[in-house]
């Protein structure tokens, strides 16, 4: 099963035998068999700037761990408890490693039909859901070489069905915890809006291992129906050592919004890709990210948004802080395909270095296949500005301190959009502890 | 005890260019100086020297605070020591609040564990706010951000009725106001007015000195002062303008780059 270094040798055999005997459906099944056939035929992703000839996307101990459940809320590791606000929690996903281990939800969404499940027994339990929607609008199995390894190896995840005209008012999160050194997260999530529906959703990876060279390979679709509006909000803690595909990727249809607040702090060497096809006229993305980059760690942010329909607006915003030798490549793409008619495509990209070693380029591409569009790119790499420390310093406030501030103060606008309050407490407590970390 | 700020034969260069050539002044709290003078003469950056701005470089001088070597401190230092400064453009520092910003900033000024209970401080700031007449909303934007050249003001003085210094020093603070802002922030800092502050305002319109009643007025030239007197040295600047001093040191430009020595 195992695989060595940076090649990949795949026993095909042997991962449909397992998949099989841990009772997976047929569908599932034959999309892994599909990649499996397709795999050693395409090619690798290919991200702009970033050389990952060298980076081993394939290496797994296991192809699954099996990890304990949990019962009640209460039972939840400190860690976990600390990501929840506990009393007004109402649905919510925890998987363990690759096991799905507790799961809420509220009773009047499921009266409403509201479907929040790990996403290999919905394969069962929904297909006709499932299927329609499992790597066919959002990213193809065939995509690339990691999408393909992705699909064949795929060991957890979740399914979040919206019905139409359906809003939930409180938001669905997921926290995975990653507390085995030779589990790797082939993770999957699927979320479909359907028309006129609304969900905020939030997903928290965790790792409470130090360190660990297994495989983080996440793929997550987001499908917004018409007149459909998702706000999406992750925060990324993954240990060092890992090594990271993340994909995430939103379908806008006419009318529909998807908004996106992704805390990326992951400890490991990553390649995040974040598009978001505006397919309908009228539709909406503003997408945040913010990172911290620190050690040897490099990290590729591609952010796309491309505008199909008319009328179709979207706002990157993206800060990122580098530290040590740490390396940031901050690729955004605005594409305006032609058809989008009274486009809006903006994008900001800041990178703040705190270090002469650490690298950091922010390359914005604005592609415009139209006529009458608007559209603008902002892009900088720099320092703390010596004035501003001059101004915080010359109230009282110490050098450290006042960097401090600076430093949360710039990567604020990203952390005030994440939806959930517990969640953005952590957020601003990871920025804390990597900010200080020497 | 009334504290006492000394400066003696400041010299201050940037960037390897001479521009304060020799200042000499002495402050004691309970007064008001003014510095007036025409625009590029040193005034700012007598200022910005006292505080520390990393660019001004001292190369001969001293500036004393009761006794202790103002220039041997770090700039947060110096605040703490008692010196404010409010600045002729403050700094805008994105992502973080106003309230946030003075709280660390009051905190600063206090030992640890003797941090300012949140109840008081919001006592504090809403007091003061309303005092300056200053919109409850700006408590929760961004420092400067965005802030109009007034509301810049205004702020800074926020700050210092805030942090209640031995010393303000108050560079161009009113520039850019319109009359009723102008008021306001005069307001302010003459609440301050008493034996525990002293104050050197920087101007180089007289019109903020109908509201601040100063007890010394210094002129400065040519990166010095070169002439000082009470109130009503103030007044006949109004009504005379410069020239007359410039006749009586037989001089034609004032700015620090026109006297090459
Ligand atoms: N940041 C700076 N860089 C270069 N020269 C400066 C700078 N600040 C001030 N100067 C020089 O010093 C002179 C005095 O400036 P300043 O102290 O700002 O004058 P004032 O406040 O009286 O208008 C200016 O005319 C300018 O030539
Ligand atoms: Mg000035």
């Amino acid at each position: 099963m195992a695989t060595v270094s940076n090649e990949l040798i795949l026993n095909a055999d042997e991962v449909i035998q397992r998949a099989t005997d841990r009772g997976e459906s047929d569908f599932l099944i034959n999309k892994k068999k599909e990649a499996l056939e397709l795999i050693e035929n395409i090619d690798m992703p290919k991200p702009d700037k970033t050389n990952i000839k060298r980076w081993d996307f394939f290496t797994m101990s296991e192809p699954v761990v099996d990890s304990s459940v949990y019962n009640s809320l209460e039972e939840l590791p400190e860690s976990v408890k600390a990501l929840l606000d506990i009393e007004n929690t109402k649905n919510i996903y925890v998987q363990h490693n690759n096991t799905p281990a507790y799961l809420q939800i509220d009773e009047k969404l499921k009266d409403k039909g509201v479907i929040i499940e790990n996403i290999v027994e919905a394969t069962h339990n929904h297909p006709e859901l499932v299927e329609k929607y499992f790597m066919q609008d959002g990213v193809k199995v065939d995509e690339n070489k990691l999408t393909a390894f992705h699909t064949a190896m795929l060991n957890g995840g979740l399914f979040v069905y919206v019905p139409k005209d359906v809003h939930i008012e409180d938001p669905v999160q997921m926290v995975l915890l990653h507390d085995d050194e030779k589990a790797s997260l082939i993770n999957h999530v699927l979320i479909v809006a359907d028309k006129g529906s609304e969900i905020t959703y939030v997903e928290n990876y965790l790792s409470n291992v130090e360190e660990t060279k297994e495989q983080i390979n996440i793929v997550s679709e987001v499908l917004a129906l018409d007149n459909a509006k998702v706000t999406y909000g992750a925060v990324d803690v993954l240990a060092e050592g890992m090594t990271g595909y993340i994909n995430r990727r939103g379908i806008a249809s006419d009318d529909a919004t998807i908004d996106w607040a992704l805390g990326l702090m992951n400890d490991s060497n990553v390649i995040n890709d974040n598009t978001t096809y505006l397919m309908g006229d009228r539709s909406n993305s503003d997408l945040k990210t913010v990172t911290i980059g620190r050690g040897q760690q490099i990290q590729n942010v591609t952010t796309q948004i491309i505008h199909y329909g008319k009328d179709s607006n979207a706002h990157i915003l993206k800060h990122g802080v580098m530290k040590d030798s740490a390396t940031s490549i901050f690729n955004g793409v605005g594409y305006i395909k032609h058809g989008g008619t009274r486009a809006d495509a903006q994008q900001e990209s800041r990178i703040l270095m705190l270090s002469d070693r650490a690298r950091g380029d922010a390359n914005p591409i604005l592609l415009i296949d139209e006529d009458d569009v608007t559209a603008g790119h902002a892009a900088s790499v720099g320092r703390v500005d010596p004035l501003q420390l001059f101004y915080l310093m010359s109230r009282g406030i110490s050098q450290e301190e006042a960097e401090r501030l600076v430093i949360h103060g710039f990567l604020d606008p990203v952390v005030k959009a994440l939806p959930i309050e517990s969640v953005k407490r952590q957020l601003k407590e990871i920025i804390e502890m990597k900010i200080l970390s020497k | 005890m009334t504290s006492v700020l000394e400066i003696k034969n400041l010299h201050v260069e940037i960037d390897g260019k001479k521009i304060l050539k020799g200042v000499d002044l002495t402050l004691k709290q309970g007064e008001i100086h003014a510095v007036m003078g025409p625009n590029g003469t040193g005034k700012s950056t007598l200022a910005q020297a006292i505080m520390g701005h990393p660019r001004y470089e001292v190369t001969q001088g001293e500036v004393i605070l009761d006794g202790e070597d103002v220039l041997e401190m770090e700039v947060d230092e110096r605040s703490k020591a008692g010196l404010f400064l409010g600045m002729q453009y403050p700094s805008e520092i994105s992502g973080v609040t106003t309230s946030d910003f003075l709280r660390s900033a009051i905190n600063a000024q206090r030992e640890e564990g003797d941090e300012i209970n949140l109840m008081q401080f919001i006592k504090k700031l809403d007091k003061n706010m309303e005092y300056l007449e200053i919109d409850q909303d700006m408590a929760t934007r961004y420092l400067n951000e965005g802030f109009s050249g007034g509301e810049k003001k205004r702020n800074e003085i926020l700050q210092l009725m805030m942090l209640e210094p031995k010393f303000g020093i108050l560079d161009e603070i009113d520039s850019g106001l319109d009359i009723d802002a102008l008021k306001v922030v005069s307001k302010g800092i003459n609440k301050l007015r008493g034996e525990q502050f002293g104050s050197l305002i920087i101007t180089h319109y007289q019109r903020l000195l109908n509201y601040i009643s100063p007890d010394f007025v210094h002129v400065m030239m040519r990166g010095k002062i070169v002439k000082s007197g009470g109130k009503e040295l103030a007044e006949r600047l109004e009504a005379e303008g410069y020239d007359w001093i410039k006749e009586e040191l037989g001089i034609d430009d004032v700015t620090v780059e026109s006297d090459v020595n």
